[in-house]
């Protein structure tokens, strides 16, 4: 991996809140052109550290490089998925009122979506197959369409770098293997992409590399390499089992 | 039939009744599109606050004699300052902290009212409105306030519309969200000066949710609410001005009211989201 530019580099990073540790000295280089995993247990620091990364909260100390700048030249190409409970699914906007947003970054202060904009919008909800249902309020769709809405509103924005906090939390499987294929297909054209998750019984299959989290770095790189029974043990406080004859790992009382 | 006919007549030939009417329509065009925003963003208390906040810098304007434009305007971006100040440096929660800085602040105007009695600061006026009494000067300062509130809102639509839906996205693109929050609060300081002498301090709260929440009920889209919100504000002053003259009651009360009125309305018959529009579905 030390053969290729890292498009991150995260150097001793620190984050508390009201004095309580999020997570404490992490340190890593990712390299572009992959899905990498954000894994750990619940209050392990996942959202914390993507949101640090993007200059979201405060660091106590650290530093993040960004595509080789700071952080307020690169934020345009960073497109950010929220995870869905953040988002007030009553406000009055539209599917098609959503995807727009991302495109909010690319236009002066001063300036109106233009025909381009709208365009690329219908483009986006083609490719989360969602057209049909750009009329409608956010509220009444299912929560998979709902997250397929905001994936979306990232690849309008033509980022470079994604951050996805939580994506596959309560929705259904069509949307789940339909949001995949497009974030392997993103991979594919060259993007980066910031998955936080916290089943790890799809995590080998879905992502690259792999940050294992418990209020520090356990382990990051390969998925291969981290995806380690005693790793994982360490993250999960050993609430994980394994199968005898199958490779199969699983968490209890996660 | 015979009272409306009275009240036209009246409004031609009477000055105060024409510019009560007009203070209350442009009232009711700037409060409807500022309260959106502040429904939107869950800040009804902090609305509350704002306009109560702005007491002592309108007493001392009055006592000192400079534009209590001014003075409203310090005092409620000082308060809202403060509010966040004490949320952020202590565990007090926001609400707390709003409900502390607010009744300082208007509790100390309350003070400097009584301290000076008699000078011709009418504490009634300031926090109920004195709709009769807007002069043309009064006119002009609210017309101008509503003038650049549009300005802003048509300007920077798309900022208000993120970072009221997604904070956290807003913020990660690089939108100035700090700024654009106090910005807020010192258009809220404006709407409430705007407002004084319509429906007063204790009451422009209303006149800053009530149209806002009764058009919330009626569409899915933030350009139709801002737009049913201003007309719901709109009916609401001239159907409160218009009982007020012809009953002779309070007027910014009266506004008030007809704009309660409406939003029950709105909650019961919505034909999407209306209480009894809903029930009748489901029986169906």
């Amino acid at each position: 991996m030390l053969d290729q530019e890292a498009i991150i580099k995260v150097n001793n990073l620190s984050v508390s809140y009201n004095g309580k540790i999020a997570f404490s000295g992490i340190s890593f280089a990712a390299a572009p052109r992959q899905i990498i995993g954000v894994i750990g247990p619940n209050g392990a620091g996942k959202s914390t550290l993507i949101k640090a990364i993007m200059g979201l909260v405060q660091a106590d100390e650290g530093s993040v490089e960004i595509m080789s700048q700071a952080l307020t030249k690169a934020c345009k190409r960073i497109a950010y998925v929220p995870q869905r409970n953040s988002i007030d699914f009553d406000f009055p906007v539209l599917v098609e009122d959503v995807v727009l947003m991302g495109r909010f970054p690319h236009l002066k202060w001063w300036e109106f979506p233009g025909k381009r904009d709208y365009e690329l919008v219908m483009e986006c909800l083609e490719q989360v197959d969602m057209v049909d249902y750009r009329k409608r309020q956010i509220g009444h769709l299912s929560g998979g369409q709902q997250q397929r809405v905001f994936l979306a509103r990232a690849l309008a924005q033509e980022a470079e770098l994604f951050f996805l906090d939580e994506p596959f939390a309560g929705i259904d499987m069509t949307s789940e293997n339909m949001i995949m294929k497009l974030l392997k297909d993103l991979r594919d054209r060259g993007k980066t992409l910031f998955v936080v998750h916290h089943d790890l019984s799809k995590a080998e299959t879905y992502f690259d590399s792999l940050i294992l989290l418990k209020n520090k770095l356990i382990a990051y790189g390969k998925k291969d390499e981290v995806f380690q029974i005693d790793r994982l043990k360490e993250a999960y406080d050993g609430k994980v089992a394994t199968f005898p004859g199958k490779e199969q790992l699983m968490v209890v009382n996660s | 039939m015979e009272n409306i006919a009275f009240f036209f007549d009246s409004i031609f030939r009477y000055q105060y009744l024409q510019n009560a009417m007009l203070a209350g329509i442009l009232v009711g065009i700037i409060c409807g599109l500022t309260g959106c925003f502040i429904i939107l963003r869950g800040m009804a208390l902090m609305g509350d606050a704002i306009s109560h906040a702005v007491l002592p810098g309108v007493v001392i304007a009055y006592m000192w004699g400079f534009s209590f434009f001014l003075g409203a305007v310090v005092t409620g971006v000082l308060t809202a300052l403060g509010i966040g100040y004490i949320s952020q440096n202590s565990k007090i929660k926001d609400d707390t902290a709003i409900g502390i800085m607010f009744t300082a602040a208007f509790a100390l105007g309350v003070v400097l009212i009584t301290m000076r009695r008699g000078t011709g600061v009418d504490l009634w006026h300031i926090l109920f409105g004195n709709v009769l009494a807007v002069s043309r000067s009064d006119l002009w300062m609210t017309f101008s306030i509503g003038i650049l509130i549009v300005i802003c809102i048509v300007l920077f639509y798309k900022q208000l519309l993120l970072s009221t839906f997604d904070p956290t996205m807003a913020q990660a693109v690089g939108l100035p969200t700090r700024l654009i929050h106090y910005s807020l609060m010192l258009v809220l300081s404006l709407v409430t000066v705007a407002s004084l002498k319509t429906v007063g301090i204790v009451l422009v709260v209303a006149m800053l949710i009530t149209p806002g929440a009764t058009a919330y009920l009626l569409t899915y889209q933030l350009s139709t609410m801002l737009l049913l919100s201003v007309v719901f504000g709109v009916m609401s002053s001239v159907i409160g001005v218009y009982f007020s003259f012809i009953y002779d009651v309070a007027t910014g009360a009266s506004i008030v009211l007809a704009a309660s009125l409406l939003f029950f309305l709105s909650f019961l018959f919505s034909p999407k989201q209306g209480l009894i529009t809903q029930k009748f579905k489901h029986k169906k």
